[in-house]
C-alpha cells in the first residue's frame, strides 16, 4: 500500500503548452462557473463577518442583506468580555493539546508495534481501532455517560469528583475515538518507510523503544505534522462530546459555549454572528497556514496510490 | 520478512505490553466496550439511577408503533443521505474533475470550495441561521420572499441539507482531486489518442480507476449523514420538523426525562446501519491489501 500526497502532480504533464494556448471560449465558461461556485462558497462567511459588525438596531430594520450605516466592533468586544470568551479557549486548549499529543503517542506506538514488529493478531487489531473512529459517537454515548458518572476521580483532578463534567473525561474520549483513525494512517505510512533501517538497527542491539522513539518516530514527522493538524481541528470543532459529557458551563470548550451567546427568549444573531466568526478563527488560521498538512492528513486516510 | 528471528528482551516485552494494553484497554472500554453496552441496554427499562428491567424487545416496538419521532427521524436521515449522496456527493465529483487541470487560480477555487470543512458543524448552524432568518435572513431579502425556513417544519429540512452540503461538497471535492491526481496521465492521454471525447474518457477510463476512491467517498458519505447532530442542534435542538436519530439518542438520555433502554434502542439502529457499510468499507480496505 502506498500513499499519494495530492500536493505531488504526475510530472509528465508539462507546464509549458497549458501557459500558451490561446484563449478559447470553453475555458472563460470553466473559470466562469469555478469562480461562481467559489463565490457562493465563500459568501456565507461573508455574510457572518457582515452581520457581526453591525448593531442589532440596524439589521433588525434593513435586514441583513443592506447596505451599512453603522459599522462597529462592539460585538466582538462583548463577545470576548461579556461571554467570558478567553475562558472557553482556554477549556479548549486544556482538553485539545493534551488530546492531540496523547493521541498521537499513543498511536504511533501501536502502528508501530502493528506495521514494524509484526506481533501476531496485528490485522484483527487494526480492523478494530479502524472500525471503532467510523462509529456513529451517538452509539457508544448512552453507556459512555451512565460509565463517566460512575468513574470516581480525585477532587484536586475533577470538582466534580468523577469523570463525568471533568477535563480529562473529554480528553480521553478524544484520545479513544480519533486513535483509531490515526492508528491507520499511521501504520500505512510506517510500512512504507523501508525496512533495513531498522534491521541495522536490529544488529546494533537497539530495543523496541529505541527502535520506536530514536528510529521510526523521527521518520514519521510529515504524517505527524498532517495528523496533528487534522486532530486539532476535529477536537477543536467538537460540540457533542462536551454537549453530553460535561454539566458545568464554565468548564465548555470554545465551540460548544458558542451557543451561550443565545438567549433565553431573545437571540442576538449579530452577536451570535460575532462569536461564530470569533470561534471559527483559530481553525481558519490553522487552515491557511497549515493547508498543505491538512489536505495530506486527509487524503492520507483515504487515498491508497 | 528479511529478519526471521526476533527475539524481544524482557524490557521490550514490557513496553509493548504495556503500550498496547494501554491502547485496547482505551479502545475497548470506552468505543467498543459502550457500543456492546448499547445493544445490552436496548433490551431493557432503566432510567439511570433505579433497578435495570430487562423488557427484551418492548424498546423497538414502542420505538416503531408509539413514539411519532422515530418516523420523523428516519425520513430525515434518509433524505440527509440521498441529498449528500445524489447532489453533495457528485456536485464534488464535479468541481474535482473541473480542478484537476492546469488552471490559472485553481488553488483560490479549491481554497474556497474547501474552507467550510475546517468549521464547526455548529457554526455552520450559526450561520445558516444569518442566511435563513426570516424576518432579517439573505434568503428572504434576496427573493422577496416570506418564507419561514427553519421554523416551517416542511421545508426546514431541505434547506439545512444545503447548509450540510456546503461543507460536505468540499470534502468530497479534496479527496476526489487527490485520487483525480494519482490518475495514470498516460490512460488519459492514451483515451484521448483513441479519439474519446473528454466526457467519454472520464466515464469509460477515468471514472473506473477511481473505484477505491467511490467506496471511501460512500462511507464518508454514510458516516456523515448518520452523524448529523451538530447542525440541527445548533439551529433548534432538532425539533420541529429537524428532528434526526442522534438526536433522538441524545434527547433520551441528556435532561430529566432519561430513558436509557429507549435511547440505547434508538442508537442500536445507528449501529447496524453504520456497521454494515464500516464492515463493507474494510472487507474491501483489506482485501486489497493482500
Amino acid at each position: 500500500m502506498t500513499l499519494t500526497a495530492p500536493a505531488s502532480a504526475p510530472p509528465s504533464q508539462a507546464r509549458g503548452p497549458a501557459a500558451r494556448r490561446p484563449v478559447r471560449p470553453l475555458r472563460i465558461l470553466l473559470h466562469t462557473f469555478l469562480a461562481l461556485v467559489a463565490l457562493g462558497w465563500l459568501l456565507p462567511l461573508a455574510l457572518a463577518v457582515y452581520a457581526s459588525l453591525r448593531p442589532y438596531e440596524e439589521t433588525a430594520r434593513l435586514g441583513y442583506f443592506s447596505l451599512p450605516e453603522d459599522l462597529t466592533l462592539d460585538y466582538y468586544a462583548e463577545a470576548w468580555i461579556q461571554a467570558e470568551l478567553p475562558r472557553y479557549y482556554l477549556n479548549t486548549l486544556i482538553i485539545v493539546i493534551p488530546g492531540v499529543l496523547i493521541t498521537l503517542l499513543l498511536a504511533s506506538f501501536t502502528a508501530f508495534a502493528i506495521a514494524r514488529l509484526r506481533i501476531p493478531g496485528r490485522k484483527a487489531l487494526l480492523i478494530v481501532f479502524t472500525a471503532g473512529n467510523l462509529l456513529p459517537p451517538q452509539v457508544l454515548i448512552t453507556p459512555l455517560y451512565t460509565l463517566y458518572t460512575l468513574i470516581p476521580l480525585p477532587a484536586w483532578l475533577s470538582d466534580s469528583q468523577s469523570l463525568y463534567d471533568s477535563y480529562l473525561g473529554l480528553i480521553v474520549i478524544h484520545v479513544a475515538f480519533q486513535f483509531g483513525f490515526c492508528v491507520f494512517v499511521m501504520a500505512n505510512f510506517m510500512r512504507t518507510i523501508p525496512e533495513e533501517i531498522s534491521e541495522a538497527a536490529l544488529v546494533d542491539g537497539a530495543g523496541v523503544w529505541k527502535r520506536y522513539w530514536r528510529l521510526t518516530l523521527p521518520l514519521c514527522r510529515p504524517v505527524l505534522a498532517a495528523l496533528s493538524t487534522l486532530q486539532f481541528t476535529w477536537m477543536y470543532n467538537d460540540f457533542l462530546w462536551a454537549l453530553v459529557l460535561m454539566s458545568s458551563g464554565d468548564k465548555l470548550p470554545v465551540t460548544s459555549a458558542l451557543n451561550n451567546l443565545r438567549g433565553q427568549f431573545f437571540t442576538d444573531y449579530n452577536l451570535l454572528a460575532a462569536g461564530s466568526v470569533l470561534v471559527a478563527l483559530p481553525t481558519l488560521i490553522v487552515f491557511q497556514l497549515l493547508h498543505k498538512q491538512f489536505v495530506t492528513g486527509l487524503t492520507l486516510g483515504s487515498t491508497k496510490g | 520478512m528479511a529478519v526471521k528471528t526476533r527475539r524481544y528482551s524482557a524490557r521490550d516485552v514490557t513496553i509493548l505490553v504495556i503500550g498496547l494494553g494501554v491502547a485496547i484497554v482505551v479502545n475497548v472500554g470506552l468505543v467498543w466496550g459502550p457500543t456492546l453496552a448499547s445493544v445490552g441496554l436496548s433490551g431493557t427499562a432503566w432510567n439511570g439511577i433505579g433497578p435495570i428491567e430487562w423488557v427484551g424487545g418492548r424498546n423497538y416496538h414502542d420505538l416503531a408503533a408509539e413514539y411519532p419521532p422515530f418516523w420523523s427521524a428516519v425520513r430525515n436521515n434518509v433524505l440527509w443521505l440521498a441529498f449528500l449522496g445524489l447532489v453533495a456527493t457528485p456536485f464534488g465529483l464535479f468541481c474535482a474533475v473541473l480542478l484537476d487541470r492546469r488552471l490559472r487560480l485553481s488553488r483560490v477555487y479549491q481554497s474556497a470550495l474547501y474552507m467550510p470543512v475546517v468549521l464547526s458543524l455548529a457554526v455552520v448552524g450559526f450561520i445558516a441561521q444569518l442566511v435563513y432568518s426570516s424576518d432579517y435572513g439573505v434568503l428572504n431579502a434576496v427573493t422577496g420572499l416570506g418564507v419561514d425556513w427553519l421554523g416551517d417544519s416542511s421545508i426546514n429540512i431541505w434547506v439545512v441539507m444545503v447548509a450540510a452540503a456546503w461543507r460536505h461538497v468540499g470534502y468530497v471535492m479534496i479527496i476526489y482531486l487527490a485520487g483525480l491526481k494519482a490518475v495514470d496521465p498516460a490512460l488519459k492521454e492514451a483515451a484521448a489518442i483513441d479519439g474519446a471525447s473528454e466526457r467519454q474518457a472520464f466515464f469509460r477510463v477515468v471514472f473506473p480507476t477511481l473505484r477505491p476512491i467511490n467506496v471511501i467517498v460512500l462511507v464518508i458519505t454514510v458516516i456523515e449523514a448518520l452523524r448529523a447532530f451538530d447542525i440541527v442542534y445548533a439551529i433548534n435542538k432538532g425539533r420541529n420538523g429537524l428532528e434526526l436519530l442522534s438526536v433522538l439518542v441524545t434527547e433520551n438520555i441528556v435532561g430529566e426525562a432519561s430513558r436509557i433502554g429507549f435511547g440505547s434502542a434508538i442508537a442500536v439502529i445507528l449501529l447496524v446501519i453504520s456497521l454494515a457499510f464500516i464492515v463493507t468499507y474494510l472487507s474491501q480496505l483489506f482485501r486489497e491489501e493482500r
